[in-house]
């Protein structure tokens, strides 16, 4: 790989070869403005396919003008990222898209957090010369999300993601010329399709085409009710995302601020998921040392591996596209469907309060949360576990609605019994976390030993596909680890073929985990951001006085007081689930 | 036995398909049979003698005597009088329109004599569907002498030599493109036959592999050769039925005789051809959205580089070229390459295959040697303007071309001439258009095109060209202002300089050139709102003359939207609101009194 | 189909399959070749014109001379038939009367072949019908 010398702007410069002029322009100050182009570098996650033409710039002794993100530098290279053919073509274009496109600003949801709202902006773009018909199409809202393609730009990032990254193959263009437009194959509704509702769609939409159901209106609701009581749960990842939200440093861990925040909110008990991150480690822990000593006893047809069951978006996909393995996963629930059945039970009866009367809200960093609340197998006579579940986004608006001046908030305790947690549970949060969780219970447990070193880092990391072996006891434990979809079924599928021979595998449907999930602040593919949620994380593991999720006194009391032992009776009934065959069938309306 | 005295040659192509050819040749084996004239005269059904206008043809050889508008009902008289008796059916012989003389012999056909056929050598003389035919006329020789006496790159520098360029629109020099693709190494390449013909009016392609496809095959196989790959693959439109016949036949006879499948003529080498069907899509004729459809994805391209030479098919080197620059690789290496290189021009060589169409005379397929003027194309071998009107225009390059008009006529066609005069090759759409053509509707129809065809990928594509249409349709409405003529200039040149494919950053060519050819036109339309071939409809106003009008009612009565009143007896008015300028009271006017003004 | 194993296969096939459409190569170009026109009206089937016809073919294709033998209507020449009009390549036609075999057999071997004049041509008083 030699070096290769260009000009950009009068300005030299050298770059590797191989380097987009994109990127060359970059290094040396100059931001050209992109529109479909995205990246998540420490991810090897990218999009450019060249389709908005934003980007172009002039390159000398070229016939058209060039896209800089698939252009790649030649040596001697003469570029201008300005002249007056660039910026009339840029002008043009982007009012192009303008012109296709509902100027709704004001009561869109990416309102002040749109990309293309942004580079209209900057571009200085008062009025829209071209204009004409605007296509339309009808909007789809499911569970989680919502699809307002009126707004689609067309910069396929929600494709890459939904069939390059995922493998879902939810999405994909469909149409041609004016009325192409990105929706699920026969432009059915989402909740037709194989969508997990992971909301990676949505994380990477510029625009405000792909958006969150939005649940605020109904915690706002049940919060003004008296004849309710409202108890929240917030999920680990939020906690070290939110005060982006507010103008803070990626990575700022604001458990306090947030736990204060929604006392001010009005909801009558602050929790924690964390608790029942706990809690899941408890009863998944005990079913994998179930499992691994039917195994080790010579035991047949033991279900090993062990798949995690925390991620919703990850349940969905296997229901979807790996039926025939719907005995594999551990029929732990999520933590979040965990809270709701104990808080539905064991707290509603502490407090005594009928179970109508509680109202449980979740605040995750994730979208299939809300429809993994809506399931009906989380409900007890129609009434659902777990009420409501908000996103990261949507808690800061109510924040923001409530006139909290969230960043110089005093902080706050979350209240008890539901409220305490240990260092296991924030790592829940980050790809690798649940599995380590699990080990530091697990060794404790079957080795009766105490654990030489709580941290695993060889279970850490942001690669897509990892696996490490752990030696516990006498026992080497073999560990699979995926994050995001796509890794999930390259692992599964190795499994399938008898490659592998894991014992446990964590799978996250999320790239990253749950700092990355499609609930969180946009990252605008600023990976920094996904890597500082990262080191935010396990900040917060370090700073638990207990790290072990066994040693959690509020779990030891709950299963003395009320549940009886783990993966027991009352266990089985409140905190494991099964799961179904939802392979997709195509029925065309 | 006696030696057959008669070939009866009938056209089997789609054009006179349609229009009975399958019958006329049954019929004509019926009527052989009945009279014992089997010994006599045999009938062939080949492929397209491109004088479609006049079809369905039929030849009788060795007289070359050329039949046109041929029923089943002549047949008879032609064994009779042709085949027995030696008369030939006067009625049914080409008129020279210009002459008003029947001329017998295709050889003395304006329409034939400018002519040289290369990729159409065996259209309208052999039977596609027999092998033997095509092995007669030196087929397979080419790939016998490539494979038994040359390297890849011998074959590669001769294919250079010719000087052949893409015929597909491009024009990108095809031995280099060979060359490129050799010097990929890979498991496994890929030779692509585009077969996706998809101008409106063109079927050059269609008519070469329904003529004559083995060609396309033997020219496939050397291609292989020369770039190392055993695999190839036509991409043909799933609307070409006969043309898909006639492969699948071609393909089936090949590979009985050893001539595609392993160890080819003894020497080794191993290649084989299987069709892909595609949809129909425009933008699939740009190489790497062709590429992307058969391999099952949405018919979109991408950015190049990568070419298709490095990562093409299944992400392996492929060499895409289109049906007719296949057609003419077996003269090239059969004639060699410095007999071919004579022909044309200095920059252009050969010739090229164009779809005559519109207000022309002789409507057709033709084929004519590179540097040939659009005057020699338009006027001897088209034969002139439809009733004797005045030529206006010649549009060439289908959607992505320009119009050219009289002040081009002694331009020698050839990529770079057409180019310099703001339209383009193309693959060889050409279609006349004479004084009753709206210029701006053309521009019109053919935006109506590519946005029809975008596959949305680009923004300039896909909302541009709408743009574009829809000032166009304002001003053919007669809405249309100065200012949205610079928007029209403007546009189209942002088009054209930002589309990410060739269908993008050509879409805009009809519009720039007819704006700058007629731009007297588009003035007309928005200032003096006037279309003056009388196209935009909602320009025209009809008119009644009071000093000519009696009164009797009748334009009244028949007018579909009851738009004119008046007392019987006295002048009637029309209400130009109401009026749809469908033209009836013109036409019912027993006494001229409706103008259009 | 037998396979075609080599170029010399190849080359056989062609060959062989030549005939079939030989007649058609040669209307294909026909001025460079000698073209012969049987008149073939009532009179002349008559007179034998059909037998002669395929003599002419058949001698023709047997010593190796490309040739257009084709039929036409009558020729005028009533008197004279069997009619046969022989054009060599740019030369003007000549037409021969009572032709029979032997005198085909002449006309092929010293007029076609070598381009001496034999005796039996018809003086031409006007062109023939088809020129």
């Amino acid at each position: 790989m030699g070096k290769i010398n260009l000009i950009i702007d009068n300005k030299p410069v050298q770059v590797e070869n191989g380097t987009t002029v994109l990127q060359a322009a970059k290094e040396i100050g100059i931001e050209i403005p992109t529109l479909c182009y995205f990246q998540l570098k420490d991810l090897n996650i990218e999009n450019k396919p060249g389709g908005c033409r934003v980007c172009v710039v002039e390159i000398e002794g070229r016939r058209n003008l060039a896209p800089s993100c698939t252009t790649n530098c030649t040596e001697g290279m003469i570029v201008h990222t300005h002249s007056l053919r660039v910026l009339n073509a840029r002008r043009t274009v982007v009012e192009l898209i303008l012109s296709d496109h509902p100027a709704d600003c004001l009561v869109c949801p990416k309102s002040g957090n749109c990309e293309l709202q942004n580079l209209a902006h900057r571009l200085g773009i008062r009025e829209i010369s071209y204009q004409g018909v605007q296509s339309t199409y009808r909007k789809d809202t499911s569970p989680s999300i919502i699809r307002d393609v009126d707004k689609c730009v067309m910069c396929r990032r929600c494709e890459m993601m939904c069939n390059d990254v995922q493998t879902v193959g939810a999405l994909s263009a469909i149409n041609r010329g004016f009325t192409a437009v990105v929706a699920p194959a026969f432009e059915q509704n989402l909740d037709k399709s194989p969508c997990t509702f992971c909301g990676q769609c949505v994380a990477v939409c510029p625009v405000g085409a792909l958006s969150e159901v939005d649940n605020t209106p109904q915690v706002i609701r049940a919060l003004t009710d008296k004849t309710k009581t409202v108890i929240v749960q917030t999920a680990p990842a939020v906690r070290v995302a939110l005060g982006e939200e507010f103008g803070m440093e990626p990575g700022t861990i604001v458990t306090g601020k947030m736990a204060a925040a929604l006392r001010e909110l009005g909801f009558n008990y602050v929790f924690d998921t964390d608790f029942a991150a706990d809690l899941t480690i408890m009863e998944e822990g005990t079913e994998l040392l179930g499992r691994l000593s039917d195994f080790l006893a010579g035991k047949k047809d033991v279900k090993l591996p062990i798949l995690t069951s925390c991620c919703p978006g990850w349940v969905n996909f296997l229901e979807h596209n790996f039926p025939e393995m719907k005995e594999v996963p551990s029929t732990a629930k999520s933590p979040q469907q965990m809270f709701g059945a104990i808080a539905k039970t064991y707290f509603a009866n502490k407090i005594g309060v009928k179970r109508e009367d509680l109202i449980v809200v979740s605040v995750m960093p994730c979208l299939a949360k809300k429809y993994e609340c809506q399931r009906d197998e989380f409900k007890t006579n129609g009434d659902p576990d777990v009420n409501y579940s908000i996103s990261t986004r949507e808690l800061a608006k109510l924040i923001k609605m409530a006139n909290i001046d969230f960043v110089n908030l005093p902080d706050a305790e979350f209240d008890n019994p539901l409220g305490e947690s240990t260092g296991a549970a924030p790592i829940f949060g980050v790809t690798g976390g649940v599995i380590e969780a699990a080990v530091r219970t697990a060794y404790e447990v079957f080795t009766g030993q105490k654990l030489p070193k709580i941290e695993f880092t060889e279970l850490r990391g942001l690669e897509g596909v990892r696996s490490a072996t752990i030696k516990v006891g006498d026992l080497d434990l073999n560990i699979g680890i995926a994050n995001g979809l796509g890794n999930a079924r390259k692992l599964l599928n190795q499994v399938k073929k008898g490659e592998a021979n894991y014992h446990a595998i964590e799978i996250m449907a999320c790239p990253g985990g749950c700092i990355g999930g499609g609930g969180q602040p946009l990252h605008h593919g600023n990976s920094e951001i996904i890597l500082k949620r990262s080191a935010a994380i396990y900040e917060e593991d370090r700073n638990k006085p207990l790290r072990k999720s066994h040693e959690n006194p509020y779990i030891v009391k709950l299963y003395e007081e009320f549940l009886g032992k783990p993966c027991g009776e009352l266990s089985h009934h409140l905190l494991h689930t099964h799961y179904f065959d939802r392979s997709t069938k195509i029925e065309i309306e | 036995m006696a030696k057959i005295k008669y070939h009866i040659l009938c056209c089997g192509g789609t054009g006179c398909h349609a229009s009975k050819s399958d019958v006329i040749m049954s019929r004509f084996n019926e009527v052989i049979n009945e009279k014992g004239l089997t010994s006599d005269a045999k009938v062939v059904a080949t492929g397209c003698f491109g004088f479609c206008e006049q079809g369905p043809i039929v030849k009788i050889l060795p007289d070359n005597t050329f039949y046109t508008r041929v029923t089943p009902e002549d047949v008879e008289e032609i064994i009779n009088e042709h085949i027995i008796k030696g008369r030939k059916v006067t009625r049914l012989l080409y008129t020279d329109p210009a002459k008003n003389e029947h001329i017998e012999d295709s050889k003395h056909m304006n329409f034939y004599k400018k002519q040289i056929r290369i990729a159409l050598r065996n259209c309208g003389f052999i039977d596609p569907e027999n092998i033997n035919e095509y092995i007669a006329r030196e087929g397979y020789e080419a790939l016998s002498k490539v494979l038994g006496e040359m390297t890849p790159q011998q074959a590669i520098e001769e294919v250079k030599l010719s000087g052949l360029r893409g015929r597909g629109g491009g024009g990108f020099p095809t031995g280099l493109k060979w060359e490129f693709a050799s010097k990929y190494q890979a498991d496994q390449k890929y030779v692509v036959c585009n077969a996706d013909e998809g101008d409106p009016g063109a079927f050059m392609d269609r008519s070469i592999l329904e003529g004559d496809p083995h060609s396309v095959l033997e020219a496939m196989e050397i291609c292989g050769y020369c770039i190392g790959a055993t695999k190839g693959l036509i991409y043909i439109r799933a609307e070409y039925p006969l043309a898909i016949h006639r492969l699948k036949v071609a393909i089936k006879q090949a590979r009985e005789v050893g001539l595609l499948g392993k160890d080819i003529l003894g020497t080794g080498f191993d290649f084989d051809v299987e069709l892909r069907y595609g949809a129909g899509a425009f933008v699939c004729g740009e190489e790497t959205a062709l590429i992307h459809s058969m391999e099952g994805h949405r018919g979109e391209p991408t950015v190049k580089p990568p070419f298709p030479a490095e990562s093409g098919y299944l992400k392996k080197p492929s060499n895409v070229n289109n049906v007719e620059t296949f057609a003419n690789i077996p003269v090239i290496f059969n004639k060699g390459a410095n007999w071919f290189n004579k022909i044309g021009t200095e920059r252009s060589k050969g010739t090229k295959v164009f779809a005559l169409a519109g207000k022309i005379n002789n409507v057709g397929l033709i084929e004519v040697p590179m540097g040939t003027t659009l005057r020699e194309v338009i006027y001897e071998i088209g034969g002139g303007i439809k009733g004797g009107k005045k030529f206006k225009a010649v549009q060439t390059g289908g959607p992505s071309g320009g119009c050219l008009t009289e002040k081009h006529l002694d331009v020698p066609i050839e990529y770079d001439t057409l180019i310099a005069a703001g339209s383009m090759m193309g693959s060889g759409g050409m279609i006349v258009m004479d004084e009753d053509n709206c210029m701006v509707s053309v521009a019109k129809f053919y935006l109506e095109f590519t946005v029809e065809e975008s596959c949305g990928k680009c923004t300039p594509c896909r909302i541009g060209n709408k743009r574009l249409h829809e000032i166009l349709d304002k001003i053919t409405k007669g809405h249309g202002t100065m200012e949205d003529l610079d928007k029209l200039k403007n546009l189209s040149q942002v088009i054209k300089d930002t589309a990410l494919c060739g269908l993008g950053q050509t879409s805009p060519n009809p519009v720039l050139s007819t704006i700058d050819n007629f731009w007297d036109e588009y003035v007309e339309h928005v200032t003096v709102k006037k279309c003056r071939a009388g196209v935009c409809t909602s320009m025209l106003k009809f008119v009644i003359d009071p000093e000519v009008c009696i009164g009797c009612t009748l334009c009244a009565r028949n007018c579909p939207v009851n738009a004119i009143t008046g007392e019987r007896k006295s002048p009637h008015q029309i209400n130009q609101d109401i009026c749809i300028k469908c033209g009836t009271c013109k036409e019912k006017c027993k006494f001229g009194a409706i103008s259009i003004k | 189909m037998a396979k075609i194993k080599s170029l010399a296969d190849l080359k056989n096939l062609r060959d062989n399959m030549k005939s079939g459409i030989d007649l058609r190569e040669r209307g294909d170009h026909p001025d460079a070749l000698p073209q012969v026109k049987v008149g073939m009206a009532t009179s002349g089937i008559a007179s034998g014109a059909k037998e002669i016809m395929n003599f002419m073919i058949d001698e023709l294709d047997k010593r190796g001379i490309p040739a257009v033998v084709t039929q036409t209507g009558d020729m005028g020449y009533c008197y004279a038939e069997p009619t046969i009009e022989v054009k060599l390549p740019g030369q003007d036609p000549v037409v021969f009367g009572y032709v029979n075999q032997a005198k085909a057999d002449e006309i092929i071997e010293k007029y076609i072949k070598n381009g001496e004049l034999v005796d039996g041509i018809l003086p031409v008083n006007f062109r023939s019908v088809n020129e």
